[in-house]
């Protein structure tokens, strides 16, 4: 078992902030969970979520405890260790003529983590969060006993869970639906469109044709151009369209060391040269992992960004705050002097079963930003506004959001903190992030 | 291709048989925690390995019991191709120092049993007109250092043997591929800092697949560490009595 006695840095992925922490990682995931404060897997969370509430807690790695249970290939059900990745589930299971529903934009997490922060993906318009898929849980609770978890038992437990950020216990063994999935490859079309609004209508109108849509914002273009955009949307591909083999599996070439390469300049630049190549409508067949997941065509990408760190800002603004909520929190953002690098849209469905899950419909807008002495006056005004609008921000991806803030986004809070209580009197289990916004003593 | 793993439920001989499963190979798995053989099975059947995946108990520290483990082995699959060895036991050198009892039994371990295993399989295999010995060594079996002297000892000593084995036997068919894993993160090896070119279980398991399918007599996973243990080698003494790594 890994024990670092004096703890090592550890950061979520935007790599900021950083805290020394004590974390160990083993195969055994009954042992190394028990008397920690925290788990934590593949560290995708951007901001503090994954990163211990006080210095003498001891974070429990998942990676390692990555066995499968049992595969029932009749149901296309799964059952699995929390460490196993998303990555090696779609390696395991495309190639037999199933995928893992409501994928989120990487495949470098944990299924403990996609429990943890309920993961959506392009295809939450029509398939939910994972939450929706998932049937039981194994859970180290916080006296330190292994429950069986799901809607016939502890429900509440179970619903405080999906999306819970880990905060209700450790997260042992996960069982989920697969979805059939005719092909591993996909067909996916894009097509530009010269403003913020032609780009949410056609994001909005792909909707019931597509199962998988996304729209990608240039927000470094000025004038009139600024939201200009490219929308996705894609299918998996019928046998006979697609090639007859399965698609490899690719294995990234890492970055091996911190290399600062994307800035305002070469955002910019890459923006331009994004909006221009896709422009005009395109057709064809893909491999998933350039559908799916194109920011993981190199591993640890987030060397790239500035040095100081960065986070992703991802709010939800309910339907009826339309297209003018959307460009007037981007104008909040940038008159606040944030330095949008990248931004997407995309377009909810209902709301899930997690009691703390972050969609709802509306439209999503995630946009990256370097940490820098302005970001944090640029989170609280997009804040006040989302607040206002009847939105809510993202915790998976949230750095910088104050507690009260987030209590006005979030109404269904005190239930969650209700079922919390009842399983963890004395906040065992906590993160850096139930410090900064629920309180919690470090 | 028919495989016999003996240390595949944890670290790098769990990683390694995955990738047997993921294509389509036979397997029985030997190890002496029946739960986790179990679940290990489960596990590489889930990842496409066909059913059934056989088990038997089988503990590196008992000798007496290797027969009938590769009997049952051997009776399961019906002639076994490839054996896999990656079972063995690590001590600090503070440790081995400190208690005896540990001391023997990583020897015994890692060294005489490890090699009993070997001779046992060894006419199996001739008699079945040959196959793959495939067993785990280390890279302390190298070169002498301070802070590896027991442990390196034993695995020095281990690898002379498998070379030999190899010498003697691969023109009869039996390809010994002796694997000397660098620093690999795994549960054994948890303790330890952490040096430079540390690899995870599951880059060094693709990189012994590979000599494993090639037959490869020696070979360094990943291969990284042939070029660090090179220069290990041609370390002057002085340099190695003053440091200490």
């Amino acid at each position: 078992m890994m024990v670092q006695g004096g703890g090592r840095p550890l950061t979520g992925w935007g790599r900021y902030p950083v805290v020394v922490a004590r974390h160990r990682r083993s195969e055994d995931l009954e042992a190394v969970t028990r008397g920690a404060t925290l788990s934590r897997g593949l560290g995708r969370s951007y901001g503090d979520a994954s990163l211990p509430g006080s210095s003498d807690g001891m974070v429990a790695v998942t990676t390692a405890a990555d066995r499968l249970r049992w595969f029932d290939a009749e149901r296309g059900v799964v059952r699995a260790e929390a460490g196993v990745s998303l990555a090696t589930l779609n390696r395991l299971f495309w190639h037999r003529g199933w995928s893992v529903p409501s994928s989120p934009g990487t495949q470098q997490v944990t299924l403990g983590g996609m429990v943890a922060a309920d993961v959506h993906g392009k295809s939450h318009h029509t398939e939910g969060c994972f939450g929706e898929h998932v049937r039981a849980l194994r859970m180290r609770v916080a006296d330190e006993r292994i429950l069986e978890v799901s809607e016939e038992n502890e429900p509440d437990l179970f619903r405080a869970t999906l999306g819970g950020m880990g905060l209700t216990g450790h997260l042992l063994e996960v069982e989920f639906h697969l979805r059939p999935a005719p092909s591993g490859w996909v067909l996916a079309e894009s097509q530009g469109y010269g403003d913020l609004e032609s780009t949410v209508d056609a994001l909005r109108s792909a909707g019931p044709e597509w199962p998988h849509t996304l729209a990608w914002l240039d927000l470094l273009a000025r004038g009139r151009a600024f939201g200009r955009g490219v929308v996705e949307r894609g299918r998996r591909a019928e046998p006979g369209e697609a090639p007859a083999r399965p698609p490899a599996p690719r294995f990234p070439p890492p970055i091996p060391f911190s290399l600062p390469l994307i800035s305002g300049t070469t955002m910019r630049l890459a923006n331009i040269a994004r909006y221009w190549s896709r422009r005009r409508h395109r057709r064809g067949i893909v491999h998933p992992d350039a559908f799916f997941y194109p920011l993981d065509v190199v591993g640890w990408v987030n060397r790239l960004y500035p040095r100081a760190g960065f986070t992703q800002y991802q709010a939800v603004l309910p339907t009826g705050a339309g297209v003018e909520g959307c460009r007037e929190l981007l104008d909040i953002m940038v008159r606040r002097g944030a330095v949008p690098l990248l931004c997407v849209l995309k377009d909810f469905g209902g709301e899930g079963k997690g009691m703390l899950s972050f969609p709802k419909a509306g439209l999503s807008i995630a946009v990256d930003l370097p940490i820098t002495e302005r970001t944090q006056g640029a989170v609280d005004a997009m804040n006040d506004f989302v607040a206002g609008a009847g939105g809510r921000v993202y915790l998976a991806k949230d750095t910088l959001t104050r507690a009260e803030h987030f209590r006005a986004m979030e109404p269904r809070l005190p239930a969650w903190e209700a079922v919390r209580r009842q399983w963890d009197p004395e906040t065992r289990i906590r993160s850096a992030l139930s410090v900064r916004l629920f309180g919690d003593a470090t | 291709m028919k495989v016999l793993l003996v240390g595949a439920t944890r670290g790098m001989g769990r990683s390694l048989a995955r990738l047997m499963a993921e294509r389509g190979d036979r397997l029985f798995l030997l190890g002496r925690d029946p739960d986790s053989l179990e679940a290990t099975a489960a596990d590489l059947i889930a990842r496409g390995a066909p059913s059934p995946v056989g088990t038997a108990l089988c503990d590196l520290e008992q000798s007496s019991g290797f027969e009938s483990a590769l009997d049952a082995a051997w009776l399961a699959l019906e002639g076994v191709d490839v054996v896999v060895v990656t079972a063995g036991l690590f001590g600090t050198q503070e440790a081995l120092e400190a208690d005896a009892e540990f001391r023997q039994k990583v020897l015994a371990v890692d060294f005489a049993n490890t090699i009993e295993l070997c001779e046992q399989v060894r006419p199996r295999m001739l008699a079945d007109e040959g196959g793959t010995l495939c067993v785990f060594s280390s890279v302390a079996g190298d070169r002498a250092r301070k802070k590896v002297v027991l442990y390196g000892a034993a695995k020095a000593g281990l690898s002379r043997y498998l070379e030999g084995l190899d010498l003697t036997c691969r023109e009869d068919g039996l390809r010994t591929v002796l694997i000397k894993p660098g620093f690999v993160r795994t549960d054994m090896t948890a303790e330890l800092d952490e040096p430079p070119f540390a690899a995870g279980p599951d880059e060094a398991a693709r990189a012994a697949l590979r000599a494993i399918d090639r037959g490869t007599p020696v070979a360094y996973v990943p291969p990284v560490w042939g070029l660090v243990m090179l220069i290990i080698r041609w370390l002057p003494t002085w340099v190695l009595r003053r440091t200490n790594f």
